[in-house]
């Protein structure tokens, strides 16, 4: 397979792909073509990056060279010409293809509000999408004090969170009257929001943002309800858009992305699209691992290391932790049939709701510590049934676990317990051994080896030993 | 331990050692039964070409066969077509003078040996990070110091009980215990905090650490600076494995991985020690690399009282390795395919490095290829029983029911000499001199108390004896001198005199004392270590090229053994397990020790203390599992594979993964855990993938 394969997107989908054709090509020709000037990155890294705890070199990510891929940065494909195989970048040049992949990804939404120019949005106002981004946003919250972000989804409270954690003073402006509504129950919104309110985030529920007005000095955010809010920078997280341009004007069939089938192919066999700006089914869903599950579909079609291989969707974790927030929201919990399991605990923001149906978990929404959070993730993820024992699903996995307990008084230890596991010693062994004529620890650790081993039961050993002093062992024993 | 002889009768006793503390597991005190057990080997066994049966025979008779056998194997099929299987609880005497058989003996490339399904993924991945593969880069005492230490794939409670009472000393300190495990075993419940990840997915685990350590600002910049070459490409391999995509993946909670970074990042003295359970994979060494790599990035390794280990499986796990029984291997940890190791070596045993064979290869394809038209067609195994321990054993159990002459040494009629055509009876560990290095690359003397009953020789004494009949002459263990060809045809004329020669060629301080000359100069250079040495301290640890220098418990405080000193860094990526579960195989199978049996069970299956301890195996399983499969406690279940199956009695306990079914490998036949394990190797170590294959659980009583 010596025919071209180009790559448009350079993000989290197409280095992905590129870095899945080279592990798996002997002899490729692939082009990646990035519109962004850096070299590829974790996006999923960004809102750590904004919390100015790393810097940017940690958001690196590895990106393959070398053996026929060739990833050029900073450059922007301008149009596709189908009936020559042919991408047109910005810098002049004409890439021919035999196969061509969109990895373009999205586009942040800019709501439309007086005052906000979706082509040149104010200086106090950055959209949170990409590093450039990011690095705006940092700049801009630099020696500021406070700011505001439109928008209670994930990625606005990831923002509000960075923010936060840089010490400003932060505000979320949300529509709904809870927040992350597409993932949460208002039970489980409230929570989070009380939780964010410790970490210096103020939610603003239920309100409508309806201007924005900014200067050199500030932003200032009118609401629905009459209130204003000034903050030193406004940050948009409204949600993103598959950004479809080049394949609508290419006349590939789009509805809100690339519409594809199970091999990602768009309505020309030649152009398969991944990530953010495909549609496959329901619809985008702006998470990395069904983009990465696709590029590795497409990486097995291309070198013909599978030829049947097909995406399948799978439904999908949310997950939000960082240093004091730990969520975790799959499935619909709330809704359909089955039993729902539930705890809360408000004092420690601890929330708890599941739907298991015929076994399975439809659903779940965990916040706050519940140590169960990795199984029931597998269990979704896997579809695998769930414990007998649903406490499992609350309180991790140990629950019913035989751990054993050391009993509350030698006397109530059956004489068959064994007491050091290393050499297999009874309690009823020590007995005798005591019987025998050995009055102290030592003398019955080495006339039953008892101990020998590990030591983890020397304490268990003098315990007997203690009591067999100060009980009448034969009478207690018998 | 401390032997005591009564009347004929040994006893065992612990001794007060640094390392185990006086401590002795049940195996160590009834050790001593196996010296006059009633199935001891004293006599050598040949296959009756009438019967089939094995009868005893003269050592005469036994040695003809073999000399004849090996002979007519070579020179109809070539050197390589005689090959030779070592095993790690051999002296390093023994180890030494096998690999010198192999190469110059028999010459033949085809010398490999069980060590490779125990140690080698650690041994590899701390060879390309640090130069030099030894367990502990420090003595085992600095566990107990330890603030935090990380076990990830180790279960020394069950499988090295006196080491506990460091990790005791530890956690009484203050200390914080990590275990990371499948199982809930007897060590993680001794852990603060155990992650208990669904097995084959360690290396996620490890990078995600990395990457935790990395967003929390707990790499020592200034130690990966100053001390190792690589850490970019790490650093963008882990910026992908951020934790929650560990958390779906292997179960362990963000939290968890979280805590375990925060514990090991801000310790003073933090210690990662891996072992079979990240290892025996493959992608093994990966794994292990994993683990390095956040040991490096931590700035652990060579910093006082901290560092990376691998916890050693066989008695002489450390020093089988390091002495020429692995197929790429010279003494010395020398490389085969090296020609200056080559000339040294050869020097020291008197030969031509052009004569010695190049690389064999690992042990897995070696034991697959006997008996095939490129394989060997003769093999001698000393120290091993591989029809109970290598994977996929039904298959490679055809494998050596097909070869033309199986030759095995072993004191007792294990599973692999029975199917053997000659079988020698050979002293054990109480008869024979000798030394060992144990995990920390401490080098111990092993004292004979007496001389082996009548009729049994030592390995050794085997080794020359056969050197003198295929070759015409004792090797000199004194400077030696150049051999003839290897292949003679003349007739040795002085066989009567076998038992002189043997003892002459066949005295362990004399092998010792040129493993001494063949190592100098090598990694493990054991050329200032000498027996006496060793009885005058608590052991040497090498390297100790040296005898007027003091020897090493400790490395890496200035450099690593890598030519510019530094440590390497090599990024690496979780992959899949070699075959993963499906809707025909729905359950992972792993397997492990439990704490009464050791290995293939050859020896403590008979010793009726730990028989009654642990008299049979056992499929663990979940009761939520057991359920579904409508399976009771003790009720017999057959596990099948894709490439075999074994009955067992269930086992319920809630310590295991309900996706995960578990099985000791100590027995043979109906209930040999390997007949389903997965013969998918490691492609840098040749370490068989033994923790993970996909696996149904039957009730036995239906088909």
């Amino acid at each position: 397979m010596t025919e071209q394969i180009v790559v448009v997107g350079n993000g989290m989908a197409g280095a992905r792909l590129a870095g899945e054709l080279y592990a798996r090509g002997e002899d490729l020709k692939v082009t990646v073509l990035g519109a962004e000037p850096h070299r590829a990155y974790n996006r999923i890294m960004l809102s750590t990056l904004l919390a100015g705890k790393i810097g940017e070199s940690a958001v690196e990510l590895a990106e393959v060279a070398g053996r026929g891929v060739d990833v050029r940065t900073g450059v922007t494909v301008r149009a596709i010409d189908r009936t020559t195989r042919q991408v047109r970048t910005d810098d002049g040049d004409t890439i021919r293809y035999a196969h061509l992949v969109l990895a373009t990804g999205s586009r942040p939404v800019v709501p439309p509000l007086p005052g906000l120019d979706p082509r040149r949005l104010p200086d106090r106002v950055v959209a949170f999408r990409t590093l450039d981004d990011c690095r705006r946003i940092r700049a801009l919250a630099d020696g500021a004090r406070r700011a505001l972000v439109l928008g209670g989804g994930l990625l606005g409270l990831e923002a509000a969170r960075g923010l936060a954690a840089r010490g400003l003073d932060v505000g979320v402006v949300h529509r709904v009257p809870y927040l992350m509504e597409r993932q949460l129950d208002p039970a489980a919104g409230a929570m989070l929001a009380d939780t964010l309110a410790d970490l210096g985030v103020t939610a603003h529920l239920a309100v409508a943002p309806v201007a924005v007005a900014a200067d050199a000095a500030g932003v200032r955010l009118e609401l629905s309800d009459g209130t204003v809010l000034d903050a030193d920078l406004l940050v948009l997280a409204c949600g993103v858009r598959p950004d479809t341009a080049l394949a609508e004007a290419a006349g590939l069939a789009v509805r809100r992305g690339v519409l594809v089938d199970d091999q990602l192919r768009s309505s020309d066999p030649r152009i398969s699209a991944i990530g953010d700006c495909a549609e496959h089914g329901g619809g985008p869903t702006g998470l990395v691992a069904p983009a990465w599950a696709q590029a590795r579909v497409v990486a097995q079609l291309l070198t013909g290391e599978d030829p049947r291989a097909r995406y399948r969707a799978r439904p999908v974790v949310t997950r939000l932790k960082a240093a004091g927030i730990d969520l975790a929201a799959m499935g619909d919990p709330a809704d359909g049939p089955g039993e729902e399991l539930t705890f809360a605990d408000p004092a420690r923001g601890t929330y708890a709701r599941l739907r298991i149906h015929d076994g399975r978990l439809a659903g779940a929404i965990l916040l706050g510590d519940n140590p169960s959070v990795g199984t029931v993730i597998q269990l979704f993820d896997r579809g695998q049934p769930v414990p007998a024992d649903r406490r499992a699903l609350l309180l991790g996995r140990a629950v019913g676990g035989d751990v054993a307990t050391p009993a509350a008084s030698p006397a109530l230890m059956p004489d068959a317990a064994t007491v050091c596991q290393c050499n297999t010693v009874s309690k009823g062994a020590l007995v005798s051994c005591w019987r025998g004529g050995a009055r102290s620890v030592d003398a019955v650790v080495a006339g039953t080896r008892a101990g020998t081993g590990c030591g983890g039961c020397r304490d268990a050993i003098a315990g007997i030993v203690d009591w067999l002093s100060r009980a009448d062992p034969v009478e207690v024993t018998r | 331990m401390t032997l005591r002889e009564e009347h004929g009768q040994v006893t065992v006793l612990p001794r007060e050692f640094p390392t185990n503390r006086g401590g002795l597991c049940q195996k160590g005190w009834t050790s001593a039964e196996l010296l006059t057990h009633p199935d001891r080997l004293t006599t050598p066994l040949l296959r009756d070409p009438v019967s089939g049966e094995l009868r005893p025979a003269s050592w005469d008779a036994a040695l003809d066969r073999i000399v004849t056998g090996l002979r007519d194997t070579q020179q109809r099929h070539g050197r390589d077509a005689v090959a030779v299987f070592g095993g790690g609880g051999l002296t390093n005497e023994k180890a030494y003078a096998l690999g010198r058989f192999a190469r110059v003996t028999l010459g033949t490339r085809n010398i490999d040996y069980n060590g490779r399904f125990c140690m080698s993924s650690a041994a590899a991945a701390g060879m390309r990070a640090f130069g030099v593969d030894r367990g502990l880069p420090f003595p085992l005492s600095d566990l107990g110091r330890a603030d935090t230490l990380l076990l990830v794939g180790a279960n020394p409670a069950e499988t090295m009980p006196p080491l506990m009472r460091w990790l005791t000393e530890q956690r009484q300190r203050g200390g914080k215990l990590i275990v990371v495990d499948p199982r809930l075993t007897a060590t993680a419940r001794q852990a603060d905090l155990h992650l208990q990840p669904l097995p084959g997915t360690d290396l996620a685990v490890a990078n995600a650490l990395l990457h935790i350590a990395l967003t929390a600002g707990y790499v020592d910049e200034s130690y990966v600076a100053n001390r190792t070459t690589g850490f970019t490409a790490v650093r963008r391999t882990v910026a992908g494995w951020w934790p929650a995509r560990a958390e779906a993946l292997s179960g362990v909670p963000v939290a968890d991985l979280e805590e375990t970074a925060r514990a090991l990042g801000t310790a003073q003295r933090a210690i990662i020690l891996t072992a079979r359970g990240a290892e025996q994979h493959a992608k093994g060494v990966d794994t292990v690399t994993g683990f390095v790599n956040l040991a490096l990035a931590l700035g652990l390794p060579g910093r006082p009282g901290s560092g990376y280990g691998c916890l050693t499986g066989q008695g002489n796990g450390q020093g089988g390795r390091e002495h020429g029984q692995k197929a790429d291997q010279l003494p010395g940890y020398r490389k085969i395919d090296d020609p200056e190791a080559r000339a040294h070596v050869a020097r020291v045993w008197g030969v031509s490095a052009d004569e010695l064979p190049g690389p064999g290869v690992p042990a897995y394809q070696l034991l697959d290829s006997l008996g095939t038209a490129s394989g060997p067609r003769a093999l001698l195994v000393f120290g091993s029983n591989p029809v109970v321990s290598a994977p996929r054993a039904a298959r490679i159990e055809g494998r050596l029911r097909d070869l033309d002459l199986l030759v095995v040494a072993d004191f007792l009629l294990s599973e692999t000499a029975a199917l053997a055509d000659v079988v020698l009876p050979t002293a054990q560990w109480a008869e024979e001199d000798g030394t060992m290095t144990n995990l920390e690359g401490r080098v111990l003397r092993r004292r004979a108390l007496h001389r082996p009953p009548p009729g049994v020789r030592t390995d050794l004494q085997i080794l020359t004896t056969l050197t003198t009949r295929l070759k015409g002459g004792a090797p000199s263990y004194r400077l030696a001198h150049r051999k003839g060809p290897l292949l003679t045809t003349i007739e040795h004329a002085a066989d009567g005199a076998d038992a002189t020669d043997g003892e002459h060629g066949a005295d362990p301080r004399a092998v010792f004392d040129e493993l001494r000359r063949a190592s100098a100069g090598g990694l493990a250079d054991y050329a200032g270590i000498s027996w006496e040495r060793i009885d005058a301290a608590d052991g040497v640890f090498w390297p100790c090229p040296d005898e007027d220098e003091a020897d090493s418990p400790r490395l890496f405080a200035d450099r690593f053994a890598t030519p510019d000193g530094l440590a390497r860094f090599h990024p690496v990526e979780h992959r899949p397990a070699a075959e993963e579960v499906c809707a025909e195989y729905p359950l992972y199978f792993t397997t492990g020790r439990v704490l009464a049996q050791y290995q293939s069970g050859n020896q403590t299956r008979r010793v009726g203390a730990l028989r009654r301890a642990a008299p049979q195996a056992f499929v663990e399983l979940h009761p939520d599992l057991a359920d579904r499969l409508e399976v009771t406690e003790g009720e017999p279940v057959r596990v099948v594979s894709r490439r075999g199956e074994f009955h067992a009695p269930a086992r319920l306990s809630a310590a295991i993964r309900p996706d995960t079914v578990f099985a000791p490998f100590h027995w043979g036949g109906a209930a040999r855990a390997n007949s389903v394990t997965n013969d998918a190797v490691d492609p840098i170590s040749g370490m068989p993938e033994f923790k993970i294959c996909a696996v149904r659980v039957e009730k036995a009583g239906t088909s």
